[in-house]
């Protein structure tokens, strides 16, 4: 090819903004999304409202009373974090799914991509945009949680518990953003929205459900020693390249000020160490900071990965 | 810069090792309609998109009113309307919606959208359904939805890719009728199609691909002349006047004279000679019982030079 200089003209992001905001507007008056939104409230309420239930009892012993809003079951419902853990990928995949294949299918791509505009605008306004979303359902969630909390159990949360509830948000966000990072990157592989639909819920399931229960077994076979320690740490490690599981541990860390590891723990690690003791939140943060990174870095390269390949892309539709 | 629009030098296309466009040369006048025609498969799409920096371009290069499409696209794509073979919108939206989609990526200022908007529609006849829904619109109504942007976006050059296609018979009439108006309005216009005899009358020049090259280049009655012997067919009927076989024959222009039966005279020729046809039917004497002119047919042409050069194996991508 005969090029003398193959940089481009203006800014990659002309219409970043419109396309964000159009994209905005179509999620959130779109039906699919009206319903995922339902479902999630209506179950993580239901959730929530038998976790006040559990703990208004202790009230006026557990100082991290807030925090427990989030993470107690009470049979036969799980935990608002594991509803949330199940939900918040669903969401993401049904407004990713069909990102760029929906435009193909529709033969709306190439006079969109004809107007002065860059396919890089389009691309990350449809992310920003589904992130946007995503975020506005949660904090909404997020909020009715604390308010259902503050009128059921009569009790202000204190500003430990506010930091922790608001990086858990945070990071739920993030959590969101792999899924829908990966919904688009199938999006942009597959032209057909049902192939990308049904191969990213395949992926989902196997690394939520399978991968999991795989790991410790394909750390037995791929690791050629007897040492329990090590076998286990391989496995953690393994079970990691799941986004389910960093999103389980670094909720863990967050909600649960007491815990202190999320790997096994060693008699050096308990020395000195006063059991059961809350620590503080920045302690928590970094212990989980590698999974709060992992799952940051996942979105980040599914993204990269769905750009590169879009790029590469012919405009035929 | 030059009256050319566009201007393609040994333009070419590679999938892997297969040249979908190859080495083509082409260039497009300010304010002319210029028709790029084939069958499917010839390479006209990929050509288009190359044009409008959709697509690498794998040797050679194209300037669209003076700029490079790889590498100025937003400069080209200011200047440049595109509809695409079955134009598609947002079905959830209005026409008047989808147009102010556009509106904003294309950076229209706020006081000029909802009037430029509306006088887009009103030209397309599209302004009584301007607030409903895309959804509802016929394959036509889309196709005039997508001239409606390109009137809003005020453009230099209008590509065209099958306007016609999957239109019926009177929705293609008043579509080409937009595209003259386009032209009328200053507009230079690239119009692809494979149904060759459906606008040719509206072009003012055509490239007929084949198999990724251009085939033949030039008016109508250019590649009619070239490849019939004579661009254009003047049919005399008259009473037989003395020698007026001859006198015909001798006008300027006339490449030759067919006399398929008596009185009735067949006259091949470069240009519409009706006017001095006439006046040598009446200088002979005779009565001027009947007068036509035929241009000849582009579908005829194609076929008539691919009967005389050795046939081109089908390509695998448009």
């Amino acid at each position: 090819m005969q090029r003398e200089n193959t940089r481009r003209e203006g800014s990659p992001w002309r219409g970043l903004g419109v396309v964000v905001l159009k994209e905005l507007s179509d999620h959130l008056t779109s039906a699919r999304m009206r319903v995922l939104e339902w479902l999630v409230v209506l179950t993580a309420l239901a959730a929530v409202y038998a976790a006040i239930q559990q703990v208004r009892n202790v009230t006026a012993e557990d100082p991290f009373l807030f925090l427990r809003l989030f993470t107690t079951a009470r049979a036969p419902l799980p935990s608002f974090v594991a509803f949330l853990g199940f939900l918040v990928p669903l969401m993401a995949i049904g407004l990713g799914f069909d990102a760029i294949n929906g435009e193909h299918n529709n033969r709306t791509l190439s006079r969109i991509l004809s107007q002065p505009i860059y396919r890089d605008a389009l691309l990350f306004g449809k992310f920003i945009a589904g992130l946007a979303t995503l975020s506005i359902s949660l904090i909404a969630l997020w909020l009715l949680v604390i308010g259902l909390g503050l009128i059921m159990l009569g009790v202000p949360p204190g500003g430990e518990e506010m930091g922790r509830a608001l990086v858990f948000l945070l990071v739920t966000i993030a959590y969101a953003g792999v899924w829908l990072a990966l919904a688009m990157l199938f999006s942009v592989v597959f032209r057909s929205p049902a192939t990308a639909a049904l191969v990213t819920l395949g992926l989902w399931l196997f690394l939520t459900v399978i991968w999991p229960a795989l790991a410790p077994g394909v750390a037995e076979a791929i690791l050629p020693t007897d040492n329990e320690a090590l076998l286990v740490t391989g496995a953690q490690m393994l079970a990691r390249l799941s986004p389910s599981t960093l999103f389980g541990e670094t909720v863990l860390a967050l909600l649960d000020p007491t815990t202190r590891t999320l790997g096994p723990v060693y008699i050096s690690q308990l020395q000195g160490a006063v059991m059961g003791a809350p620590l503080p939140l920045g302690e928590s943060v970094l212990i989980a900071w590698p999974q709060i990174v992992g799952l940051v870095a996942a979105t980040i390269l599914l993204f990269v990965a769905s750009y590169v390949t879009f790029q590469r892309q012919e405009v035929r539709a | 810069m030059s009256d050319n629009v566009i201007e393609a030098t040994g333009l070419t296309k590679r999938y892997g090792k297969t040249t979908v466009v190859d080495h083509i040369s082409f260039t497009v006048g300010s304010g002319e309609i210029f028709g790029v025609l084939g069958p499917n498969g010839a390479g006209k799409t990929t050509t288009i998109l190359m044009m409008l920096g959709l697509s690498d371009i794998s040797d050679g290069k194209v300037r669209v009113l003076g700029h490079d499409p790889a590498r100025e696209p937003l400069a080209v794509k200011r200047r440049v309307g595109y509809l695409p073979d079955a134009v598609g919108f947002y079905d959830h939206l209005s026409a008047a919606e989808n147009l102010h989609y556009t509106a904003r990526l294309i950076g229209l200022p706020l006081a000029e959208r909802d009037q430029r908007i509306a006088a887009a529609l009103a030209r397309v006849g599209l302004d009584d359904v301007g607030r409903k829904r895309v959804a509802a619109f016929s394959r036509g109504m889309r196709q005039r939805l997508g001239l409606a942007e390109i009137i809003m976006k005020d453009v230099q050059v209008a590509i065209l890719d099958e306007p016609t296609n999957g239109l019926d018979p009177q929705a293609s009439v008043e579509f080409l009728e937009l595209i003259r108006s386009l032209k009328a309005a200053g507009v230079t216009v690239l119009l692809s199609s494979h149904l060759l005899d459906r606008v040719q009358d509206v072009c003012d020049r055509v490239a007929l691909f084949s198999a990724g090259k251009i085939a033949l280049l030039g008016t109508v009655a250019e590649l009619g002349s070239q490849v019939l012997g004579g661009g254009f067919a003047v049919q005399v009927e008259a009473e037989q006047g003395p020698h007026l076989a001859l006198r015909l024959g001798a006008i300027p222009g006339v490449r030759g004279v067919e006399e398929p039966s008596e009185g009735h005279f067949r006259l091949l020729c470069d240009r519409d000679v009706r006017p001095e046809a006439a006046a040598e039917v009446v200088a002979a004497g005779a009565r001027l019982k009947r007068l036509a002119f035929d241009q000849p047919s582009l579908e005829t042409i194609y076929t008539r030079y691919f009967q005389s050069v050795k046939p081109v194996e089908p390509r695998h991508a448009a």
